[in-house]
C-alpha cells in the first residue's frame, strides 16, 4: 500500500507532528512518501528526508504554497493522490483546514482525528469530545486520513530519503492571505512540549493567569496551557486551550492548577505521561485522572512549588 | 446579499454521553437534542449582518436562510434557527447518519437552487466530531473557504476573516460567494425571547429530501465498535509541595 503523508512544517524544519503521522502510515503499509509543500522549503524537504522508514520525499515549492493554504493544496494534492492508496495529513489547523477539501475532490469520506491504526482499512477515532471511541472500517478505494499526532510516537531521524520535485500549482486562487498575528514565545509550542503548565478558571483574572503561571512555566521550561473555562472568560488567548475542542496535548509532566477537570478538557491532556493536578476542591474530577493531587490553594502551592523546585536543583 | 446557515441537531453539550454496553453505538434514546453549539454561532453571526450588528453594517444581508438535514425532529432545530432571526427553513429529511461528505453534496444542490453569497457553518458537530463539511462543501463547488473563523467582515465583493490557527490568528480575503466556518469566538448568540419564538413557528420551512438533490446518502464508512474512552487510574494525592517534588524527581520528569 502506497502513503502519502502531507508534512507539517515551517519551511525550514518538519514538525515532530510529521514523524508522528509517518509511523501511523508505516502501520498501513511499507511505501510511505512526505510530501513538503511550501515556498522555500529546502530545509523542511532536506528534514523530512531523514525521517525512518521515509521512501521518498516529494518536494513543491512556490509563492501559492507560501502559507500552505486549503486551496493552492487541493490543487496540489490530488493529481498527486493517482499514485497513492491513503493519504494523511496531521490533524493540524493546517491539515484539518485542508484535508476534507481534498477527500471531497476525489469523491472520499474522510476519516478524522485517527488515534490508532488496526490495519489498512480499520482506524480508532474519538467522537462526542472523547467521550466514545469508535472504530470504523473504510473500505473506499482511497483513503483520506487525519491523524491526531499525540496518539503516535514520533519516527526517528536516521534515514536518507531522495527528494524529488514536483511543480506547485500557479493559481490564481479565489482567498489571499492578508497577515497574521502569531504568539510571540520563548516558551515551547504547546502540542509539541515535554512539561505543559496550565491553568483554570480558579485563577480569577488574567492578570492573576499570567502572574502564577508564567514563573513557573519559565522554571520547568514548559509550555503554558488553558482550561476552556478560563480561555472563555478571557484570562488566556485562545490558543492555549487544551481540550477537544482546542489542543490535544500529551507532553511528560502536565501541571493542572486551578483546573476541575471538565471531560473535554481531559480528553486533551489525559495521554500525558504524568499529570499533577493542584486544586483546593477535592472533589475536582481532576484527581480521578492525575498520578500526584495536592488538595491546596494554588495561591500558596504554587510559590512552595518553586521553592521546592528551586531546593531540588531544578 | 443571502446567507445560507446549514444546522445540525445534536445531542444537547451538557448532557452526559453513555455508550451503549452492547457497543453498538451511542444511547440517544430519550435524551434531550439541540442545535449543534458551533451551527448556532453561524446563525447568530448571519442575524447580525442582517440586523447591522456586531460590526457589520445594516442590511449587509437581505435574508437568512436555514437549512438542516435529518430526522422529521430536525425541525426544531431549525425553529430555533428562525428564532434567532432566520427568516425561512429548509429541512431535507433524512433518517439514520448522514455522513459529511453527503452532507456536502446536498447543500450543494441546496445553493445550486437558493444562490447564496455566502454560507457560514459551523466548524464541526459535536456529536461526531469530524469538522469537515465546510471544507467539502468549498470543494465540491470550487469556492474559496476560511474555516475557524473568529472575525468576519463583509466589504463589497469579499469577506476578510480572520481564523484561528495553531500558534495565533491568520487573516485572509475571500472572494465571494464564499464559505466560512466558525469557530467559538466569533460571537456569543443570543437566547431567543418568547415573541421571537412564537414568531419563528409562523416563519415557512420547506420540505425535501436528499432524492431532490440526486443524491445517495449511504455511509461510506461502517462503525464496528463504539467504546468507552480507556480510563486512566487515579494515582495519589501528596500532602505537601515537598513531596510532590520528591515523587515528580523519582518518576524522572523532572
Amino acid at each position: 500500500m502506497a502513503v502519502l503523508v502531507v508534512a507539517e512544517h515551517d519551511n525550514a524544519s518538519v514538525k515532530d507532528a510529521t514523524n508522528k503521522v509517518v509511523t501511523a502510515a508505516k502501520a498501513m503499509g511499507d511505501d510511505v512518501d512526505v510530501l513538503v509543500a511550501g515556498s522555500n522549503a529546502g530545509g523542511a524537504a532536506a528534514a523530512a528526508a531523514k525521517i525512518d522508514g521515509v521512501r521518498k520525499v516529494l518536494h513543491a515549492d512556490g509563492a501559492t504554497l507560501a502559507k500552505q493554504m486549503a486551496e493552492p493544496l487541493e490543487a496540489l494534492i490530488v493529481p498527486l493522490a493517482a499514485n497513492y492508496d491513503a493519504i494523511l495529513f496531521p490533524a493540524s489547523t493546517t491539515g484539518k483546514n485542508a484535508a476534507p477539501r481534498v477527500a471531497a475532490k476525489l469523491d472520499v469520506m474522510q476519516v478524522s482525528g485517527v488515534i490508532g491504526v488496526e490495519g489498512v482499512d480499520t482506524f480508532v477515532r474519538p467522537i462526542y469530545a472523547g467521550n466514545a471511541i469508535i472504530t470504523v472500517k473504510d473500505s473506499q478505494a482511497k483513503k483520506v486520513l487525519t491523524v491526531q499526532p499525540t496518539a503516535f510516537k514520533a519516527a526517528g531521524n536516521g534515514g536518507s530519503a531522495s527528494v524529488e520535485t514536483t511543480a506547485a500549482p500557479a493559481g490564481p486562487f479565489k482567498s489571499a492571505f492578508v497577515g497574521e498575528e502569531m504568539a510571540k514565545s520563548d516558551r515551547p509550542e504547546l502540542t509539541a512540549a515535554k512539561r505543559v503548565v496550565s491553568g483554570g478558571r480558579a485563577l480569577g483574572s488574567s492578570e492573576e493567569f499570567h502572574k502564577v503561571l508564567e514563573p513557573l512555566a519559565d522554571k520547568l521550561g514548559a509550555a503554558i496551557g488553558a482550561s476552556r473555562a478560563a480561555v472563555d472568560a478571557g484570562y488566556a488567548p485562545n490558543d492555549y486551550q487544551v481540550g477537544q475542542t482546542g489542543k490535544v496535548v500529551a507532553p511528560e509532566l502536565y501541571v493542572a492548577i486551578g483546573i476541575s477537570g471538565a471531560i473535554q478538557h481531559l480528553a486533551g491532556m489525559k495521554d500525558s505521561k504524568v499529570i499533577v493536578a493542584i486544586n483546593k476542591d477535592e472533589d475536582a474530577p481532576i484527581f480521578q485522572v492525575a498520578d500526584y493531587g495536592l488538595v491546596a490553594d494554588y495561591k500558596a502551592a504554587v510559590p512552595e512549588l518553586m521553592d521546592e523546585l528551586t531546593k531540588a536543583g531544578v | 446579499m443571502k446567507v445560507l446557515v446549514p444546522v445540525k441537531r445534536v445531542l444537547d453539550y451538557n448532557l452526559k454521553v453513555r455508550v451503549k454496553p452492547d457497543g453498538s453505538g451511542v444511547d440517544l434514546s430519550n435524551l434531550k437534542m439541540s442545535i449543534n453549539p458551533f451551527c448556532e454561532i453561524a446563525i447568530e453571526e448571519a442575524v447580525r449582518m442582517k440586523e447591522g450588528g456586531g460590526g457589520h453594517a445594516k442590511d449587509s444581508v437581505q435574508e437568512v436562510v436555514a437549512v438542516s438535514i435529518g430526522p422529521d425532529q430536525a425541525q426544531e432545530t431549525l425553529r430555533n434557527a428562525l428564532a434567532i432571526g432566520a427568516d425561512r427553513g429548509i429541512l431535507v429529511k433524512a433518517d439514520g447518519e448522514v455522513e459529511p461528505l453527503a452532507v456536502a453534496k446536498i447543500l450543494k444542490g441546496v445553493i445550486e437552487a437558493e444562490k447564496p453569497d455566502l454560507v457560514i457553518l459551523g466548524k464541526q458537530a459535536i456529536d461526531d466530531d469530524n469538522n469537515a463539511t465546510a471544507q467539502m462543501l468549498a470543494a465540491l463547488l470550487d469556492w474559496p473557504q476560511a474555516t475557524f473563523a473568529s472575525k468576519i467582515v463583509l466589504a463589497g465583493s469579499k469577506a476578510t476573516v480572520t481564523r484561528e490557527v495553531d500558534g495565533g490568528l491568520q487573516t485572509l480575503d475571500v472572494e465571494l460567494p464564499a464559505i466560512i466556518s466558525t469557530d467559538l469566538r466569533l460571537n456569543e448568540p443570543r437566547y431567543a425571547s418568547l415573541p421571537n419564538i412564537m414568531k419563528a413557528k409562523k416563519k415557512p420551512i420547506d420540505a425535501k429530501t436528499p432524492a431532490d438533490y440526486g443524491v445517495d446518502t449511504a455511509p461510506r464508512l461502517t462503525t464496528v465498535k463504539t467504546a468507552e474512552p480507556g480510563k486512566r487510574q487515579a494515582g495519589i494525592k501528596v500532602k505537601t509541595t515537598a513531596e510532590l517534588v520528591g515523587k515528580l524527581k523519582e518518576a524522572g520528569v523532572i
